[in-house]
């Protein structure tokens, strides 16, 4: 379903100006990300989201996942530190610290983190110097686009 | 060679009885006979018991499951007499460096300063939160092995109670026993240092992922660390047997109380801790990932092998076909148990299958007196991560990098 999405996205294209948001945020209003993490940006995009992938400073591969609304619907991040995680995931950022530490007294020990809340997903996972994580807010899925294209 | 199987089993068995003694209770303190007559140890195997951990009962009630507690001796660099034995460390190959709860810490340590005088402090981003504390100093001591002037992380100390938000930006803090889960975590992974190379950069470059602060009186700031004064895995340090660690566990049915096993130090240093016929599986360095094969479909570069995570966390519902729990959506529960096969895939072209089950966690875990539950498993997208249960019957070599083994240079992990 991966490919699916691929073949639709356009040519990646280097733009100039940075234009991204944290995970609920405005696209058009918020300039932020890129310049928080001093990196470069390419942006995509096909009929149902336009995807910003910043490789930040300290080698952490952020994509951002922005609706035809201009909201950011989801994120995901790569690399050997995590990122800002609380500008990526802005106003989603408190519920996922709750969730974080929610969930660690829950689970007995200690492992990946996998918050799964009605308004809220976040996924965790890697170990030292090896981090892979995502979020997305299920309502804002764009009509089409399945959690698993988030990636 | 049946000399050795022999030496082996005595070794064995001293650590299964010296790990009836570690146990998993909280800090115990003692000050050493500095000097007195008792014969040093020269013994590179430390007892480890998987148990519900220093959290288990009142006053916490926080029952750990499926995680390896040993126990390290901390003296002021250079003493004999100001030490303190502290149990109940968890034992972590996802990890390097020893970090210790400074509640768990009676003996006092020398701060280390930036050269502007100000106190090193560390912000540690693990998977799950962060740990936040001081950069202290100390000669640690693990069964006959020891680590003079060890950096460690002294973990949520009241002198340094502000986080940098730059800091929590990475998680949630991990700072008190209940969170933590244990008196401290002894980290003995593939990596020789926590940060390496990205933190020894200068701050302004934007390059510095920022672990490391100076704290002068009023706020911090982050600074360049050299890599001989980031926290390092402490087996590094160990003046012979520093190439690796061995973690040997027995083979466990359903949930039980407690169990015993040994850490031995060093890879092909001793007669004790040679590689024999296990596989050795090198892995991606920068990544510190290997591959793992699983029902036709490649997961490359996207696993690894983690004493610190406490079950095997793998793929999804979806992919598995089993539920997750619906009062624990990071736990799997089908409902009868499951057996799986996988293959792991080194980068040298190792490859060799793995066998394993996971059962319904609720019913594994329906008592917390359980500290060890194999079958235990959970959902971790896209990657595996093998956590406590792949180690219950084997003896899992963690080689670190750059270390000379009989095998090659380290990193790499073999069983």
């Amino acid at each position: 379903m991966n490919s699916r999405i691929l073949r639709g996205l356009c040519a990646l294209l280097l733009l100039p100006f940075p234009a991204l948001a944290s995970l609920g945020g405005d696209v058009t209003t918020v300039q932020a990300d890129q310049a928080k993490m001093q990196g470069s940006l390419r942006t995509s995009s096909n009929n149902s989201y336009t995807l910003h992938e910043i490789q930040s400073s300290t080698g952490v591969a952020v994509k951002e996942y922005v609706a035809s609304t201009g909201k950011v619907f989801a994120v995901t991040w790569q690399g050997p530190f995590h990122p800002d995680l609380r500008q990526l995931l802005g106003t989603y950022f408190d519920q996922f610290e709750q969730g974080e530490q929610a969930q660690r007294a829950q689970r007995r020990g200690h492992g990946p983190v996998l918050i799964q809340q009605a308004g809220l997903v976040v996924q965790i996972s890697g170990h030292m110097r090896a981090f892979v994580g995502k979020a997305y807010v299920p309502q804002m899925l764009p009509a089409g686009v399945h959690a698993e294209d988030i990636r | 060679m049946k000399s050795e199987r022999l030496q082996k089993f005595l070794y064995l068995s001293l650590a299964t009885a010296l790990a009836a003694m570690a146990g998993c209770s909280g800090a115990s303190s003692s000050t050493s006979t500095g000097g007195g007559g008792s014969t040093p140890s020269v013994s590179n195997v430390a007892a480890i018991s998987v148990n519900t951990g220093p959290t288990a009962g009142p006053p916490i009630n926080s029952p750990y499951v499926d995680g390896a507690f040993t126990s390290v001796t901390l003296c002021a660099p250079g003493s004999t007499t100001n030490c303190q034995t502290i149990g109940g460390i968890l034992v972590d190959t996802g990890s390097p460096g020893l970090r210790i709860l400074s509640s768990a810490l009676t003996i006092s340590l020398p701060q280390q300063t930036a050269s502007s005088g100000s106190p090193i402090v560390e912000c540690l981003p693990f998977v799950d939160g962060i740990t936040w504390g001081p950069v202290q100093t100390a000669d640690m001591t693990i069964a006959g092995e020891q680590a003079k002037s060890l950096p460690i992380q002294v973990i949520g100390s009241s002198a340094f109670s502000n986080i940098p938000s730059s800091c929590t930006s990475f998680g949630a803090p991990e700072d008190d026993i209940s969170v933590l889960g244990a008196n401290g975590i002894l980290g003995v992974g593939n990596l020789a240092q926590d940060c390496g190379p990205a933190c020894t950069l200068p701050p302004s470059g934007g390059q510095n992922p920022g672990l490391y602060y100076a704290c002068p009186a009023a706020g911090c700031e982050i600074t360049a660390e050299s890599l001989s004064s980031q926290v390092v895995n402490p087996i590094v340090l160990f003046p012979k047997d520093n190439n690796g660690v061995i973690i040997e566990l027995p083979s466990v049915t359903g949930a039980e109380t407690s169990i015993s096993g040994s850490m031995i130090f060093g890879i092909g240093t001793q007669t004790n801790n040679g590689l024999g016929n296990a596989t050795v599986y090198t892995i991606d360095p920068s990544s510190g990932n290997f591959t793992t094969v699983f029902d036709n479909v490649t997961y490359e570069d996207a696993s690894f092998i983690d004493s610190g995570s406490n079950a095997i966390y793998f793929l999804d519902s979806n992919t598995t076909g089993m539920p997750t729990c619906s009062d624990a959506t990071f736990w799997y529960c089908p409902t009868t148990t499951q057996n799986f096969s996988a293959t792991n895939q080194g980068t040298n072209g190792a490859s060799g299958p793995i066998s394993f089950s996971v059962a319904n966690a609720d019913t594994l875990l329906a008592s917390e007196t359980i500290g060890v539950a194999n079958g235990l498993g959970g959902p971790d997208a896209g990657t595996f991560d093998w956590g406590l249960p792949f180690f219950f019957g084997r003896t899992v070599y963690t080689a670190i990098e750059g270390q000379n083994t009989p095998a090659g240079v380290g990193p790499y992990w073999a069983y």
